[in-house]
């Protein structure tokens, strides 16, 4: 019996192919992947491009079908989508015929377990959670990139879900958004006290967000590492010039490039 | 960034900035040429027929159109024409609506059902529905049961078909959103796939108004015993131009509101969407 308390979330070996029809041949892309998040953690996941980062946050929400190993929420095996678990999507992917409100009170009209009045409650602290007062009565297309994926986000908390899963949910955003995007994040997550899963391509994004940074090998997919963010707890956007957050990323980036160089990916550096 | 988010009012300020106040004619500019444009086409018609330019057994004039008109409507022969023509519209469109919304549907959902029907709604909707008139005149007479036939045929089509491609190309995104949060299949289609669907509903719909006017003029013109058709069909072969004119500016001022009248559906449904129709 360990005495450590079970991790929210906990990947065994996990394996997933999938069957590529033009080549007629079966392409594993995770191939054992172990990895597991505690309780109010955030874990970054990095690699080269098509290491099969967003196949993994699919299989941890139950959209994608796992041919070997397990996913454990909180020591259960995931068969399937859950209210435990919540996905924030690359593109914001906002119905366009729903207010704001609409949208984020989506997810609990699915799982209809609230009373409409208390949906409606419920969306409203949501759309002021994240700096939306105001915005409640509007259309998605009314709205700024950063706005949409703070709605994004806020219908991903809607339903409570102990686990927030954020498929690269900044990419398409400026720079500047982007960065403003990762302080509020923060705030947000802090706030609502979540686990969070979080993919993304930008190193420093990584780096400035979590505790933990788990780097993926090329394809098939395996961790390679895991880099302890040992950075202050508190986060300021002033921490990315400190030659603590540089060296970390030198290192990280590093390890990509290895990996990029096997399949013969290499970027200029 | 923050600062923006905290005042929606900016917002307002915006669009009332961007129109600033412009005079009655600046705003109306092309109602107002379009208005003159018309009245001086009228004016010369009935000019030119008044200086003998043109034969009025032939052109008609304005004048007479609104002689001819008005003794149509003390006759009240128009209003049994209307009626009879009104009804044919309105039982073969709103069985169109009934039959081809939810076809289109469930053809559009389920890949099967598409693969038995698809072959026969294909090389229907190909052919020009009027060549079939006289079948339909064999099956159902010169009766009602054969223009609300027509107007069916021409109709269910657009309706069915538009329904189906809004079905089937719901956007992918949206699916797994749904599907992350746990929906069922009938919660993905009510939440996702109908709403989606609707402007392409509306467009079906449109298209088929078309359709079912050219329908009805046609099959009260091949064989019929009232209707604006069959008026206009009368009205030709004894030379009565005017009444022929009457016929066409009914049809053509039906056909304008009706359109206009699902443009404001459109619109009272689709305000989300980021169109620029003004």
């Amino acid at each position: 019996m360990s005495i450590a308390p079970t991790p929210k979330m906990q990947a065994r070996g996990l394996r997933i192919g999938f069957y590529n029809e033009r080549i007629k041949k079966r392409l594993n892309v995770l191939d054992g992947i172990d990895l597991s998040v505690a309780e109010g953690e955030l874990v970054c996941i990095v690699g080269p491009s098509g290491c099969g980062k967003s196949t993994f946050l699919g299989a941890v929400d139950g959209l994608t079908r796992i041919d070997g190993g397990d996913v454990l929420i909180d020591g259960h095996a995931v068969t399937t989508t859950g209210p435990d678990r919540a996905m924030v999507f690359q593109h914001d992917s906002l119905f366009p015929w729903r207010t704001v409100l609409q949208n984020v009170v989506y997810g609990i009209e699915i799982q209809n377990s609230m009373s409409k009045a208390d949906m409606n409650d419920r969306g409203r602290q949501l759309v002021e959670l994240v700096g939306l007062k105001g915005f409640e009565d509007h259309f998605p297309h009314e709205l700024s990139g950063g706005m949409r994926q703070r709605v994004n986000i806020a219908r991903a908390l809607a339903p409570d879900p102990e686990l927030l899963l954020l498929d690269e949910p900044f990419a398409a955003l400026d720079a500047q958004t982007r960065e403003f995007m990762q302080v509020e994040l923060l705030k947000i997550l802090n706030r609502a006290k979540k686990t969070a899963l979080f993919i993304t391509h930008q190193i420093d994004e990584a780096i400035f967000l979590s505790n933990r940074v788990a780097v993926f090998s090329a394809r098939p997919a395996r961790v390679k590492e895991i880099v302890e963010i040992d950075l202050p707890k508190e986060r300021s956007l002033a921490l990315k010039h400190e030659t603590r957050f540089r060296d970390l990323q030198a290192y990280i980036w590093r390890l990509i490039e290895e990996e990029s160089a096997r399949t013969g990916l290499v970027t200029a550096s | 960034m923050t600062a923006t988010l905290n005042t929606p009012s900016s917002i307002a300020d915006d669009t009332e900035d961007a129109a600033p106040r412009r005079s009655f004619y600046a705003t109306h500019e092309t109602t107002i040429i379009g208005t003159i444009s018309v009245v001086a086409f009228l004016f010369f018609w009935e000019y030119a027929v008044a200086q003998k330019w043109v034969n009025a057994l032939f052109t008609s004039s304005p004048l007479r159109i609104i002689t001819a008109g008005s003794a149509m409507v003390k006759e009240g022969t128009i209003w049994q024409d209307l009626a009879t023509s009104g009804i044919e519209f309105g039982l073969g469109f709103g069985l169109a609506t009934i039959i081809g919304v939810p076809l289109g549907i469930l053809m559009g959902w389920y890949r099967r059902l598409n693969a038995v029907l698809e072959p026969f709604v294909n090389a229907l909707y190909a052919t020009p529905r009027i060549a079939l008139l006289p079948l339909i005149v064999i099956w159902f007479g010169i009766d009602l049961g054969s223009k609300v036939a027509i107007v069916f045929l021409s109709t269910v089509f657009p309706i069915l078909v538009n329904t189906m491609v809004g079905i089937r190309t719901v956007d992918r995104d949206f699916i797994k959103v749904a599907r992350s949060f746990g929906a069922s299949d009938r919660q993905l289609f009510m939440t996702v796939a109908l709403p989606s669907t609707v402007p392409f509903l509306l467009t079906g719909l449109r298209l088929g108004l078309g359709h079912a006017l050219i329908g009805i003029v046609v099959g009260e013109m091949y064989g019929a015993t009232s209707g604006i058709g069959y008026m206009m069909a009368v009205a030709g072969a004894t030379f009565q131009t005017d009444r022929v004119m009457v016929g066409i500016i009914v049809i053509a001022a039906s056909g304008m509101i009706m359109t206009q009248m699902l443009k404001m559906i459109e619109m009272r449904f689709e305000k989300w969407r980021v169109d620029s129709r003004g």
